[in-house]
C-alpha cells in the first residue's frame, strides 16, 4: 500500500517534468552532409531540467541531431543545417549568435571519454579559465572542486588533482569530462553515447549522476540501450531513417508506443 | 563435472582428423620474412661500419699537428734596422719575419748558414704562416723586440704527415717529399722535445688556406652557424604558419589542392634548382652580395620549407579529432583550440622535421656553390652579409685537394660534420621525449 504512494507521488513527480516548460525548440531541422540528407525537418522540443534521450538504429541521425544543438556541425566540412531551433528565445543560428557563447551555454560530452592530455585540475579549469568565469586561482579552485563534486569525482581524485587526466580509469575519464562541461555551468548539457565505451559499473556511476545533474541542467542524451533510456530518461524521442518517429513521456514509450516503428524497435525486430 | 566435459572434448577432438591449415607454411613465411630483414639491416650497419672507418681512420689524426718549438731572437736588426717604429709602426708589418725563423733554425740544428740548401731544407720544414705567426706577436707587444722567446711554430703539412708516419719513407728520395735530412734533423728536434704533436685547435679556427697545416673550418662553421640561424628563424614560423593555416583554416578545395601538390613536388625538386632560384632572385635581382651567408640560409629556407610544412601538417593532422571536439565543445574558439591543445599536442612532429630539415641543410651543398658560396675566405665574416663558405662546401674543396695532409683535414671536417648532425639528431630524439605526452 505504501509502497503503491510512493511510485504515484515518483509518477507524479515524472508527470510535472514531462510538463515543464520547453528549453530548446527545434523546428523542420533537417541536416545535410554535401549532397546527402541525414535529417528530415525534425520538429523536437527539450523541455527543462528533462533527461531526454535519443534513440533509434544506428545510422539514424541520432548524433547529428545532438550537434545541431550546439552547433557542433559547423566543425564539420560540407555539413548545412536548415530549419530554426531556439535556447530559451534565441534563434541559435541567427548570425549574430555567437558560437563560443552558445557552447559555454550548451556543453556536451562524447562517446568516448576525451580529457585533454593535462592535470586533472587543468581539465575542469579550462572552460572558466577561457570564459574568464574566475578572477584568480582561488576562484577557479573553488570552481574546480565544486565540479567534481557534482560529477561525482572529487573523493576519488581529490589527492591527485594535479596529475594527469588521462592516467584515469575509462568511467573516471568521462566523469571527469562531465565536470569539465558542468564548469561553465552550462544551460543545457548534450551527451552522445557516454556509457558506450564503459564497463556496467561505472555506467551505473554514470546514470546516477544523470539523474542527479537533472535537477540543475537540461540534458539531452543519445544512447543505443533501451534499458538505459529508459533508466534515466523521462522523455524519449525515436529516430528511424532520418526522420523523428515519436516523442513521448518514456513510460508511454516503452510501454504502449503510438508508432509501429517505435515498437517494432523497442522490441528488438530491427535495429 | 566439468573434468567429465573437458575429457569428453578432449575424446572428441582427438577421434576427428587433423586438417592441414597450412601451419608450416606460415611459419616458413615468416621465417623467411624475417631473415630478409635481418639481412637488410646487417647489409645497412656493414655500410655504416665501412663509411665511419674510412672516415676516423682517414681522420683521426687531422686532430692533431706537428708543432716545432724554436727559440726566436726578435733582432731589432732585422726587424726594424732604421728604428722607425714610432713614427711608422707600418714597418712592423712588413718586416722579414721569415729571417727570424731561418736565423733560429740556423742556430737550432747546428747548419752551416752560408750552405743554401741545407738552409733552404731547414726553412721548408716550418709552415709559411709562421710569417704572420710572429707578426701578430711583435704587432702586439713591439716590447718583445730584442727579447729571445720560445714560440711554437707549426710544422709544413709534409713534416706533418712524416711524423704521424703518412709517408712512404722506402720511396726514392727523390720522388719524395720530405729529404733524408730532413727526417734526420726531425729526429734531432725531437730528441730535444722541440718537435711535438699537439691538439689541432687550428683546425676549428684557422679559415681557408692554402698550406694544409695552417688552413681550418672556423670560417666554414661560423658560415654555417649564420646559414643555420637564418634558417631557423625563417623556415620555423613561416612553415608552422603555412601548416596551421592549410590545414586549419583553408577551405579544402581545388585550389588548396593544387597547393598541396606543389608543397609536395618542392620537396623532392633537385636542391640545385634552388641554387639556381637564389642566384636569379637573391643575386641577380635583389642584388644582395655573393658568397654571403645570408642568401645561403635564405635558399635553404627556400629548400627546408617543405620538409618542415609537410613534417608540420602531418603533427597536426595526427593530434586526435577528440581533443579539437572537447576543446570546441567547451567553447573554445578555433584558435584557442589551435594554441591550447593541438599546438603543443603536435609540437614534437614539428620539432623533429624542423631539426631533420635543419639537419639536411646543414649539409647541403650543391646550392651554396651556386650562389658563390665555394670561395677562398680567410677571415670571418663579421655578419651574414660577409663573404663565408659552409662546413660542406670547405669539405669539397679540401677533397679536392691532392697532398696527404688535406686528405686528412677532408675526413677530419667531415667527422665535425657528422658529430654536429648526430647532435642535432640526438636534440630531435630528446625534444620528442620530453614533450611526448600519452592521448
Ligand atoms: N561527418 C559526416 N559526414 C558525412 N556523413 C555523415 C557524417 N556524420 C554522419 N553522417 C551520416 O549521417 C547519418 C546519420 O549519422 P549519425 O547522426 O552519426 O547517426 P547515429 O548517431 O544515429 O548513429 C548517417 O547516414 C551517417 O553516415
Ligand atoms: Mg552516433
Amino acid at each position: 500500500m505504501n509502497m503503491m504512494t510512493e511510485a504515484a507521488v515518483e509518477k507524479a513527480l515524472d508527470q510535472k517534468m514531462t510538463a515543464a516548460p520547453y528549453k530548446m525548440i527545434g523546428k523542420d531541422v533537417s541536416v545535410y552532409y554535401g549532397e546527402k540528407r541525414a535529417l528530415f525537418d525534425v520538429n523536437l522540443n527539450i523541455r527543462e531540467n528533462t533527461v531526454t534521450a535519443l534513440i533509434g538504429p544506428s545510422g539514424c541521425g541520432k548524433s547529428t541531431f545532438l550537434r545541431t544543438l550546439n552547433r557542433m556541425n559547423d566543425t564539420i566540412d560540407h555539413c548545412r543545417v536548415t530549419g530554426k531551433i531556439t535556447l530559451d528565445t534565441d534563434d541559435i543560428y541567427d548570425p549574430q549568435i555567437d558560437v563560443v557563447e552558445l557552447r559555454a551555454r550548451v556543453g556536451m560530452v562524447f562517446q568516448k571519454p576525451n580529457p585533454f592530455p593535462k592535470t586533472i585540475w587543468e581539465n575542469v579549469a579550462y572552460g572558466p579559465k577561457i570564459h574568464g568565469l574566475a578572477r584568480s586561482k582561488a576562484d577557479l579552485d573553488v570552481i574546480v572542486e565544486q565540479s567534481l563534486q557534482k560529477a561525482g569525482l572529487f573523493n576519488e581524485v581529490k589527492d591527485r588533482l594535479h596529475e594527469a587526466g588521462t592516467g584515469l580509469s575509462g568511467g573516471q575519464q568521462q566523469r571527469l569530462c562531465i565536470a569539465r562541461a558542468i564548469a561553465v555551468s552550462p544551460e543545457v548539457i548534450l551527451m552522445d553515447e557516454p556509457c558506450s565505451a564503459l564497463d556496467p559499473i561505472a555506467t551505473a556511476k554514470v546514470e546516477e549522476l544523470i539523474h542527479e545533474l537533472r535537477a540543475n541542467f537540461t540534458i539531452v542524451i543519445v544512447t543505443h540501450s533501451m534499458q538505459q533510456a529508459a533508466r534515466v530518461s523521462q522523455r524519449t524521442a525515436m529516430f528511424h531513417l532520418g526522420h523523428l518517429v515519436e516523442e513521448n513521456d518514456t513510460d508511454k514509450m516503452f510501454t504502449n508506443p503510438d508508432d509501429q516503428r517505435t515498437q517494432d524497435y523497442i522490441m528488438g525486430r530491427f535495429g | 563435472m566439468s573434468d567429465v566435459t573437458s575429457s569428453a572434448f578432449q575424446a572428441r577432438g582427438a577421434a576427428r582428423p587433423r586438417r592441414d591449415i597450412g601451419i608450416r607454411k606460415r611459419y616458413a613465411a615468416e621465417r623467411r620474412f624475417r631473415a630478409y630483414g635481418v639481412t637488410a639491416i646487417l647489409v645497412g650497419v656493414f655500410f655504416l661500419a665501412v663509411l665511419l672507418w674510412t672516415v676516423i681512420s682517414n681522420g683521426y689524426t687531422a686532430f692533431q699537428q706537428t708543432v716545432i718549438t724554436l727559440p726566436i731572437t726578435f733582432a731589432e736588426s732585422v726587424i726594424d734596422p732604421k728604428n722607425e717604429r714610432a713614427q711608422n709602426p707600418a714597418k712592423l708589418m712588413a718586416a722579414n719575419y721569415p729571417l727570424l725563423v731561418r736565423d733560429a733554425l740556423i742556430k737550432e740544428l747546428g747548419i752551416d748558414p752560408n750552405d743554401r740548401t741545407k738552409v733552404k731544407l731547414a726553412t721548408d720544414m716550418v709552415s709559411a704562416s709562421s710569417r704572420t705567426q710572429l707578426r701578430d706577436i711583435v704587432v702586439a707587444n713591439p716590447s718583445v723586440i730584442g727579447t729571445t722567446m720560445s714560440v711554437a711554430l707549426l710544422a709544413e703539412g709534409n713534416i706533418d704527415s712524416a711524423n704521424k708516419g703518412q709517408i712512404d719513407l722506402t720511396a726514392d728520395e727523390a720522388n719524395r717529399k720530405v729529404k733524408n735530412q730532413q727526417l734526420a734533423w726531425m729526429d734531432q728536434l725531437r730528441q730535444k722535445g722541440d718537435l711535438t704533436k699537439e691538439f689541432n685547435t687550428g683546425l676549428f679556427t684557422y679559415g681557408a688556406s692554402s698550406r694544409p697545416e695552417a688552413a681550418g673550418i672556423g670560417v666554414a662553421a661560423l658560415g654555417s652557424f649564420y646559414m643555420m640561424l637564418i634558417v631557423l628563424v625563417l623556415a620555423l614560423p613561416i612553415g608552422v604558419a603555412a601548416s596551421i593555416y592549410l590545414e586549419e583554416f583553408a577551405p579544402k578545395n581545388k585550389f588548396t589542392d593544387l597547393i598541396e601538390v606543389n608543397i609536395n613536388n618542392l620537396a623532392a625538386v633537385p636542391s640545385i634548382v634552388y641554387g639556381l632560384l637564389g642566384l636569379a632572385i637573391f643575386i641577380n635581382f635583389a642584388g644582395l652580395p655573393r658568397s654571403a651567408s645570408l642568401v645561403g640560409g635564405l635558399v635553404l629556407t627556400l629548400m627546408t620549407l617543405p620538409t618542415i610544412i609537410i613534417a608540420t601538417r602531418a603533427a597536426l593532422k595526427a593530434v586526435p579529432p577528440s581533443i579539437r571536439s572537447a576543446a570546441l565543445g567547451l567553447g573554445a574558439s578555433k584558435m584557442q583550440t589551435i594554441f591550447h591543445h593541438v599546438l603543443p599536442l603536435a609540437m614534437p612532429g614539428i620539432l623533429t622535421g624542423t631539426i631533420i630539415g635543419l639537419a639536411h641543410a646543414l649539409g647541403e651543398t650543391a646550392p651554396l656553390l651556386l650562389i658563390g658560396m665555394v670561395a677562398f675566405v680567410v677571415d670571418y665574416p663579421g655578419s651574414p652579409l660577409e663573404p663565408s663558405t659552409a662546413l660542406p662546401v670547405q669539405i669539397y674543396m679540401w677533397a679536392n685537394e691532392a697532398e696527404r695532409a688535406f686528405v686528412e683535414r677532408t675526413s677530419g671536417a667531415i667527422m665535425v660534420l657528422l658529430a654536429f648532425l648526430i647532435v642535432m639528431n640526438l636534440g630531435a630524439i630528446l625534444l620528442r621525449r620530453r614533450f611526448e605526452r600519452r592521448w
